[in-house]
């Protein structure tokens, strides 16, 4: 079964865990800036926020040169860096802003769960970042922010 | 059922996937009058740069991606459609027939009419072909000439530079990307090409050019203001019109596109358009022709969901663009222009070449721009394609344009 992240935004704490291990676990430095999680502090909560891997895959569609596909083990949407020109078209294509634009490589970079073992989730100390089957996901808000935004396939599908 | 498509950009490419997801047993012809496999026009600028080869900018990498799919792919022109027929007829006298029918013929660039436009070393950047010709003579130190400092124009004169060669952007209007950016936005992209030693000439127009013969940059471009200018490449990107010239008597509805509904079918029955060359519904309730990479995935997808008997509405295309300038990021979304009694609030950070401006209709954002920033821009569509109300976020908006993320997290994850 797929698994996804599951973010309970109660449990969160702001320790910055998430962003640290992601950065390190991508970029090969503790870097929040550079991490592909990252927590809002609305001082009464904190919400850790990331990309979905919404079946919409506004990015991936976006993409003119191929260079976003579907992981099949995961269900991640991944960058393939030999692929990506840096056009940037799926920055704003995707309405969740999960997708973003590395100055430094000139390519993309999204969450792509690590391949199946996602350093958020692991580096997690209160469990408000979860790595769980996808039944019980509580992805459901923003999947149905993605359904306030779609451009109409969607209802067709369903 | 037999599909036939017509023409194998984005749009064209993505309703044929589609109607094979749709349709497993359709017989799905798809036709492309440039020689190559189909690929991507928004590719093309880092295919002059070298970043990837012509193989880079092809839209599905599988050579055999679309004999996979059972796809069709053939190269040939559509002249001509008859509706009553429901036939199309081929450059060379066939005619092939169709029970559906998609347009997706994109658009074309317009060469304005002066002197000396059709001059070898006179190009447009619009196809593969263009490309391979603008790589030949953009040679480095070479002085080029850019008609045009519009969306195009900026992509190309990126890739220009990175070439090595001294360009000059010669622009009608009285800024750059007019029809992107504001006069702020647009001021500032100047500035910044300034900084870069890229000289922009704007409220000037181009009004002839001629071949001096001479061996090193033999073009001579006259200017309606300034002493002319040398080049030995001038490449024209005065904006794009949709191809809609072959439709003139197959009574399909055109205005400046191809007419279509929420369902992006035409005036006629059991035939669509999609992409570039259709003028669909709007996010604002209107009828536009979004010449953009998103817009033409969406109606190609919602297209063919129709063409094959389903039942997909499009909501209406949002205007949105992003764009490198010379290492200058900038992106426009929506009502940048805003509406009739909103509200907007802006920030400039000149020195640091930032600026931020976000339109309001009530409690909506309905428009922005947005320079010198990357990081999730693409939350701006999401605030304004879901019609978010703000609440106390406007107010926080108002104050401090830049809270866009937290905005968008703060009203959409309650």
């Amino acid at each position: 079964m797929l698994k996804s992240l599951h973010i309970d935004p109660g449990k969160c704490t702001l320790c910055m865990q998430c962003e640290m291990a992601c950065s390190y676990e991508n970029e090969g430095l503790f870097n929040p800036a550079k991490s592909r999680i990252k927590v809002f502090d609305f001082h009464d909560r904190f919400v850790p926020y990331t990309c979905t891997q919404c079946a919409e895959a506004w990015c991936m569609s976006a993409c003119p040169v191929d260079a976003i596909s579907v992981d099949h083990a995961t269900g991640a949407k991944v960058v393939s860096d030999d692929l990506c020109v840096g056009c940037k078209v799926c920055t704003i294509a995707c309405p969740f802003g999960t997708v973003n634009y590395n100055h430094d490589t000139g390519k993309v970079i999204k969450c792509d769960l690590c391949g199946g073992q996602p350093a958020c989730a692991e580096a997690c100390p209160t469990g408000a970042i979860a790595y769980v089957d996808s039944d019980w996901t509580g992805y459901d808000k923003m999947r149905r922010w993605a359904g306030k935004t779609d451009s109409g396939a969607a209802q067709a599908h369903a | 059922m037999r599909y036939v498509l017509i023409g194998a950009g984005p749009a064209g490419v993505v309703a044929a996937e589609t109607l094979r997801k749709a349709d497993p047993g359709g017989d799905i012809l798809l036709l492309g009058d440039e020689p190559e496999p189909p690929y991507s026009r928004m590719a093309l600028p880092y295919f002059l740069v070298g970043t990837i080869d012509e193989a880079g900018t092809y839209l599905r990498k599988s050579e055999t991606h679309y004999d996979d799919l059972g796809i069709t792919f053939r190269h040939a022109r559509a002249v001509r459609i008859d509706p009553a027929g429901k036939t199309v007829a081929l450059e060379g006298g066939e005619s092939v027939a169709y029970d559906r029918l998609m347009i997706a013929t994109g658009s074309r660039t317009q060469r304005p009419p002066i002197p000396g436009i059709d001059l070898p070393g006179v190009h447009p950047c619009w196809t593969l072909a263009d490309s391979r010709e603008i790589v030949r003579r953009a040679a480095p130190d070479s002085r080029v000439v850019l008609m045009g400092a519009g969306f195009i124009g900026c992509i190309v004169l990126e890739s220009l530079i990175k070439r090595g060669v001294k360009p000059t952007v010669v622009e009608m209007a009285d800024r750059m990307v007019p029809r992107m950016m504001n006069a702020a936005a647009g001021g500032l992209i100047k500035k910044w090409c300034a900084t870069k030693g890229i000289e922009v000439l704007t409220s000037t127009k181009v009004t002839a050019i001629e071949d001096t013969g001479e061996a090193r940059d033999p073009l001579r471009v006259l200017l309606d203001r300034g002493a002319p200018l040398r080049a030995a490449l001038v490449v024209v990107a005065t904006g794009v019109r949709p191809n809609i010239a072959f439709l003139e008597g197959s009574g399909i509805e055109t205005d400046f596109g191809i007419r279509v509904d929420s369902h992006l079918k035409s005036s006629v029955d059991d035939v669509y358009a999609a992409g570039d060359v259709a003028q669909g519904p709007d996010f604002m309730g209107g009828w536009s022709v979004h010449a953009i990479q998103p817009t033409a995935v969406e109606h190609g997808r919602i297209a063919a969901l129709n063409m094959a008997d389903g039942n997909a509405s499009y909501q209406g295309s949002l205007a949105m663009n992003v764009l490198d300038t010379a290492g200058l990021v900038s992106s426009s979304f929506g009502q940048w222009q805003g509406v009739e009694s909103g509200e907007s609030v802006e920030r400039m950070d000149e020195a640091r070449f930032r600026y931020t401006r976000l339109e309001f209709d009530g409690e909506r954002l309905v428009g922005a721009i947005c320079l010198g920033r990357t990081d999730q821009i693409g939350m701006l569509r999401g605030l304004i394609q879901s019609r978010v109300r703000l609440g106390d976020w406007k107010a926080r908006l108002m104050e401090d344009p830049q809270r866009i993320s937290e905005a968008y997290v703060a009203s959409t994850h309650k």
